[in-house]
């Protein structure tokens, strides 16, 4: 490994250590503010302006708490079960690109912490690590609530994977990769001239079929059974407190930034520019004076501002439908899983089969 | 008797998405409207405070005259009609020689003493009295760290309360 590529991996950790956890007070902020809105309050807003430093009032609150273990919790699974749910998703961030690539004369790196060739298996692989944090927790609380949530978890995540792996084997017949970079690029076109060659407008219903599974993956409303405060108190976590609580929270905000930047990378086009942003970046580079690399670095360095206007995008979807939609009975969870999205997810790979079989690749 | 209804679901209602969409147009209307300071219903307490109906029942109060001194005549009324048996009074009498008032007010309570903790705020007392003398303010901010605050003294009623608080 050169000296160069040292440098370059640390900006890029630097910058992942810094999106992935730096999204969660934003994100926590955002729920409680919008939350408060919605529902006609007015939300925190007495910690820094605008109730911005909330969230930092909470950490110093929750790790001035004591560390508390139940006396019959198996205390290693107790401790282990957090640092799992902390550490998964934010591995899973590695494997996604926030932006194309960045030119320094003759040094040309990947806004990526590594392109794996399998990227998009690595992330859904550290996703579906999430599932046990959850059941670790359950069983090793020995509290009833805490396995009645921790069997809820780890069913819901089970069934929900398998429809959201169908609807993503579609997308992989379209793409004709598994590499998030390829499957980027070949969003860049565009469709009947016009609308941008996103995943969501040529497979509706694989986008559909996903965003509904990463609902239920990362445990948001309407799928948020595992800790459904109303029957089983807060389910999983019901024996946490203190620092154990704030990354299991943490955990749940970093699990979903991490899910909707998979589906910004897969449906919405990734790091592409946004309409418009080409000629913006064309004109800005002209107004500077740029070369060609500078041209470059500049459409690079948007494409991540592009990425992270539909991050946030796809953030506030999250607030929104929590605040929106009311929780789902198990049996209706379980229905709309194995009897509802399989089926169409299965479908759906047929009809983007013989779709692809006789248009090929040129849609 | 149970009452059955079933409801005819069109195909929108089964689809589920519809109205999904429908409720989420509600909440970013809802959310919209708060954004621009229209919707918001709930009140920064300690800095604004709602204003409460005059007929609110709050802290007692005994009614004071220009001289400062209480309206009561110890006539024993609000004690016999309250039913949570939270007043104790006990009767004394000023001297019609040496007192300002001469032979009026000549009865008067040496203490009067309310338990709040036991007080249902029923306004009993209120409506017994000839005197107009014991009253409910809108004052609502009764909490007390020790119990013993919460035992007021006839130093305590006679405080200034304008317009019932």
């Amino acid at each position: 490994m050169e000296f160069n590529d040292l440098i370059a991996l640390g900006i890029k950790l630097l910058f992942i250590m810094l999106i992935g956890p730096g999204l969660v007070p934003i994100m926590v902020w955002l729920e409680r503010r919008g939350s408060a809105l919605i529902q006609g309050r007015m939300g925190p807003n007495r910690v820094g302006p605008l109730g911005l430093l909330q969230a930092l009032a909470d950490v110093v609150k929750f790790f001035g708490k004591e560390p508390f273990v139940p006396s019959s919790a198996n205390k290693f699974f107790y401790n282990l079960a957090p640092i799992i749910a902390a550490v998964a998703p934010l591995a899973a961030f590695a494997a996604i690109p926030f932006g194309g690539t960045v030119l320094f004369g003759e040094y040309q790196t990947n806004l990526q912490l590594s392109n794996l060739n399998v990227g998009i298996l690595a992330a859904l692989a550290f996703a579906g690590l999430e599932v046990y944090p959850i059941m670790l927790a359950g069983w090793a609380s020995n509290n009833k609530y805490a396995v009645l949530g921790a069997l809820r978890g780890a069913s819901q995540m089970i069934s929900y994977e398998i429809a959201m792996g169908l609807a993503l084997i579609a997308m992989f017949l379209i793409y004709g990769s598994v590499n998030m970079n390829d499957m980027v690029a070949w969003q860049g076109e565009t469709l009947f001239g016009f609308l941008p060659r996103w995943g969501v407008f040529v497979n509706p219903l694989a986008a559909m079929i996903f965003l509904i599974g990463i609902f239920a993956e990362t445990n948001r409303m309407p799928f948020d059974l595992p800790e459904g405060d109303a029957e089983i108190v807060a389910g999983y976590h019901v024996e946490y407190g203190a620092t154990k609580f704030a990354m299991f929270f943490f955990a749940e905000y970093v699990a979903m930034s991490m899910a909707a930047a998979l589906f910004v990378t897969l449906f919405l086009g990734g790091y592409g520019l946004l309409p418009g942003m080409e000629s913006v970046a064309i004109y800005l580079s002209s107004l500077f004076g740029l070369e060609a690399m500078g041209l470059h670095n500049m459409k690079t360095f948007m494409g991540v501002g592009s990425f992270l206007m539909k991050l946030g995008v796809m953030l506030f979807f999250y607030i929104w439908v929590r605040w929106t939609v009311p929780r789902f009975r198990f049996d209706q969870l379980m229905h709309l899983g194995w009897r509802i999205l399989l089926p169409l997810g299965l479908v759906n790979v047929v009809i983007t089969a013989i779709a692809i079989y006789f248009i090929g690749g040129s849609i | 008797m149970t009452i059955v209804v079933s409801r005819q679901e069109k195909i929108s209602d089964r689809f589920y998405l519809v109205a999904l969409a429908q409720g989420l147009a509600v909440t970013m209307k809802q959310m919209l409207k708060s954004l621009f300071g229209q919707g918001i219903v709930t009140v920064e307490y300690p800095e604004k405070r709602r204003e409460y109906s005059q007929r609110f029942r709050g802290a007692h109060f005994i009614s004071v005259d220009s001289k400062k001194t209480e309206n009561c005549t110890a006539c024993y009324l609000c004690q016999t009609v309250c039913p949570a048996d939270c007043i104790t009074i006990v009767a004394g009498e000023r001297d019609p020689e040496t007192s300002d008032y001469g032979v009026k007010k000549e009865k008067r309570p040496l203490s009067f003493d309310i338990d709040a903790l036991r007080c249902c705020f029923c306004g009993f007392c209120e409506e017994a009295c000839p005197k107009d003398a014991i009253k409910l303010s809108r004052s609502y901010e009764m909490a007390t760290y020790t119990r013993e605050e919460a035992q007021y003294d006839l130093k305590f009623l006679v405080r200034e309360v304008k317009d019932r608080g």
